[in-house]
């Protein structure tokens, strides 16, 4: 038990290394921006003493440690700094801090994610268990056709083709998810099933694909047989037999796509203009906010690190022979 | 000279019998027949791909107007004129199409080449050299592919600035590590072989032993990998082409047409 905990225990560590990494990476964004940022920002009219203000406002007369230091600093109390968007008052607006801009879409953005997950991952175990029941059947070939289709065409192609049929042709489903931070919760889940549909075609194919390949792998060996010659019925010999030794493939699977919903959401919430983190990050992408962007970034890449790390250790957990690799 | 016949006797071989004896196939000869042999699925893929590269590079005999051309009014429905209507200034939607299919996927072979030039170079060596050159690079791509692809693109494209160039070199680097990662793997399998051993004994230079030695042998693998990455890599540019961030004039792409018209 105690090899677990440290083998965690360094899962953990190289985790938190990763993550500082990843920190400072995304913190060169502002270091490696063009010299003539603020020039740039401020337009042409600007004089030497705006642009030394605006450059000293947004810390860019400072060394790069130094700043970064700060930022870090803010990050981990809470602090992600402020919005470029009207620093100073020299765009004439006030000064918004990222988090009052990040907080209320990142909660859009992780109700939309577990909507998601909560839909496609029993759906995905269900498809792919019934797969390996019937395999070579018409059931598996249909499905795989499917799910193999849907994930070779982009997130927005299937936005859009649901979108069309759903929203346009037949009025089930609203195609656009512009939710409010006071939005019912059955009418926020009715706005909020398209982008969510997408999502799960996006993620299921993969998953389903891994539990159906997990299973029929361990329906060769010898205790299934034995299983089997006993008189076991088929689907009892997968569900009771099968299944509990392929936990640990399909968890990792899950985590690793629960993780690409980090990214999928992303195109996603453009298409259904849901005001969620990923749209935040592409609208502060296209004005060039590097505060909120740095802000978006690191999220999405601590939930990254965060849900890889989690499909590392069940896999570690649940098998021993991982742990005691030579 | 003789030879044995199915009675056991030996029986002389006449000039005339030699002749009879087909020259040997030709390299195009032996694709072909590999090709006879080929499963309906690789025909159909062929086929596909086929026609694509045919309307990549005949783009400008098969569109029937010009890509930036406008030839009729906003938002036309389909008809003989226009077969796929027109988009929001009027050009012809059929001809955006075909020039889009040109770009994307121009850019998209020459990223995954670039990428599989920078991966495959970097992971080969890595196994070749060993040691702490090995552990370096082999770290170095482990963090770059904790941050996911999309949302690393995004915040280079902000310090970059969009465009087809920053596009091609910002995707070429982040796939490299998948590439490099694969290239390694295989690469290390090779190393350790006998063959590579007796080459080192035998004093041959570094370069020598990664060209060819080890790089024929890691070729199929790799190949096979480039098709793979090739989708990706297609679905990468058309989702920031989609958010319009990959280019700063945008060109025609599929998704960027996908992303103006909704439906």
């Amino acid at each position: 038990m105690s090899a677990i905990l440290k083998t965690i225990g360094q899962r953990l560590g190289l985790g938190l290394i990763t993550l500082f990494v990843v920190s400072v990476i995304i913190f060169a964004a502002i270091a490696m921006l063009p010299g003539d940022y603020a020039r740039s920002k401020l337009g042409q009219a600007a004089t030497p003493e705006t642009v030394a203000a605006f450059e000293h406002e947004i810390g860019l007369d400072r060394p790069p440690i130094s700043r970064y230091l700060t930022w870090i600093g803010g990050v981990v109390t809470g602090d992600f700094g402020n919005s470029f968007a009207g620093v100073g008052g020299l765009a004439g607006g006030s000064t918004r801090t990222v988090v009052s801009l990040i907080a209320p879409r990142l909660r859009n953005t992780l109700f939309l994610a577990a909507f998601a997950a909560i839909v496609a991952v029993p759906l995905s175990l269900a498809l792919g268990l019934l797969a390996a029941l019937h395999r070579n059947g018409i059931f598996d070939r249909v499905v795989n056709v499917v799910t193999l289709a849907s994930i070779s065409v982009p997130e927005f192609f299937v936005a859009y083709v649901l979108m069309l049929f759903l929203a346009v042709k037949f009025q089930i489903f609203p195609s656009l998810a512009d939710v409010s931070p006071d939005t019912p919760f059955l009418e926020r889940i009715t706005l909020c099933a398209l982008p969510a549909m997408t999502l799960v075609l996006v993620i299921v194919a993969h998953m389903m694909r891994m539990t159906r390949a997990a299973i029929i792998n361990l329906l060769a060996s010898p205790y299934i047989e034995t299983a089997r010659l006993k008189g076991v019925s088929p689907s009892r010999v997968i569900v009771h037999h099968a299944l509990p030794n392929a936990w640990a493939p399909i968890v990792t699977v899950i985590a690793v796509n629960l993780a690409y919903l980090v990214v999928g959401v992303v195109v996603v919430e453009v298409v259904f203009v849901y005001p969620g983190i990923g749209q935040l990050m592409i609208d502060s992408v296209s004005t060039r906010d590097v505060p909120v962007v740095q802000g978006c970034a690191l999220i999405f890449g601590a939930t990254y690190i965060f849900l890889n790390l989690l499909a590392d250790i069940v896999a570690i957990v649940t098998n021993p022979r991982l742990l005691h690799r030579r | 000279m003789s030879v044995e016949d199915k009675t056991g006797d030996r029986v002389i071989v006449t000039a005339d019998a030699r002749l009879a004896i087909p020259p040997r196939r030709t390299r195009l000869q032996s694709a072909w027949r590999l090709l006879k042999t080929a499963p309906p699925t690789a025909w159909f893929g062929l086929i596909v791909v086929g026609l694509y590269l045919l309307i990549a590079i005949l783009a400008p005999l098969l569109a029937p107007y010009g890509e930036a051309d406008v030839v009729g009014d906003q938002y036309a429905p389909w008809d003989s004129q226009f077969l796929l209507g027109t988009d929001q200034l009027g050009r012809d939607m059929l001809s955006r199409l075909i020039y889009g299919a040109r770009n994307t996927i121009s850019i998209a072979v020459l990223t995954t080449a670039l990428s599989f030039t920078i991966g495959g170079f970097l992971g080969l060596t890595a196994a070749v050299i060993g040691g702490w050159v090995d552990q370096l690079l082999a770290r170095a791509v482990d963090i770059l592919m904790a941050i996911p692809q999309l949302i690393f693109a995004l915040v280079l494209l902000l310090i970059f600035g969009s465009s087809i160039i920053n596009l091609i070199l910002i995707i070429a680097v982040l796939d490299s590590t998948r590439v490099f990662r694969l290239s390694r793997a295989v690469s290390m399998n090779v190393v350790v072989q006998d063959f590579v051993e007796a080459a080192r004994l035998q004093g041959e230079k570094l370069v020598w032993i990664t060209t060819r030695e080890v790089l024929p042998n890691i070729l199929p693998p790799l190949i096979a990998e480039f098709g793979l990455r090739f989708c990706f890599v297609f679905l990468t540019i058309a989702a920031l082409s989609f958010l319009g961030l990959a280019f700063s004039r945008p060109p025609p792409t599929g998704a960027r047409w996908c992303a103006r018209t909704p439906p």
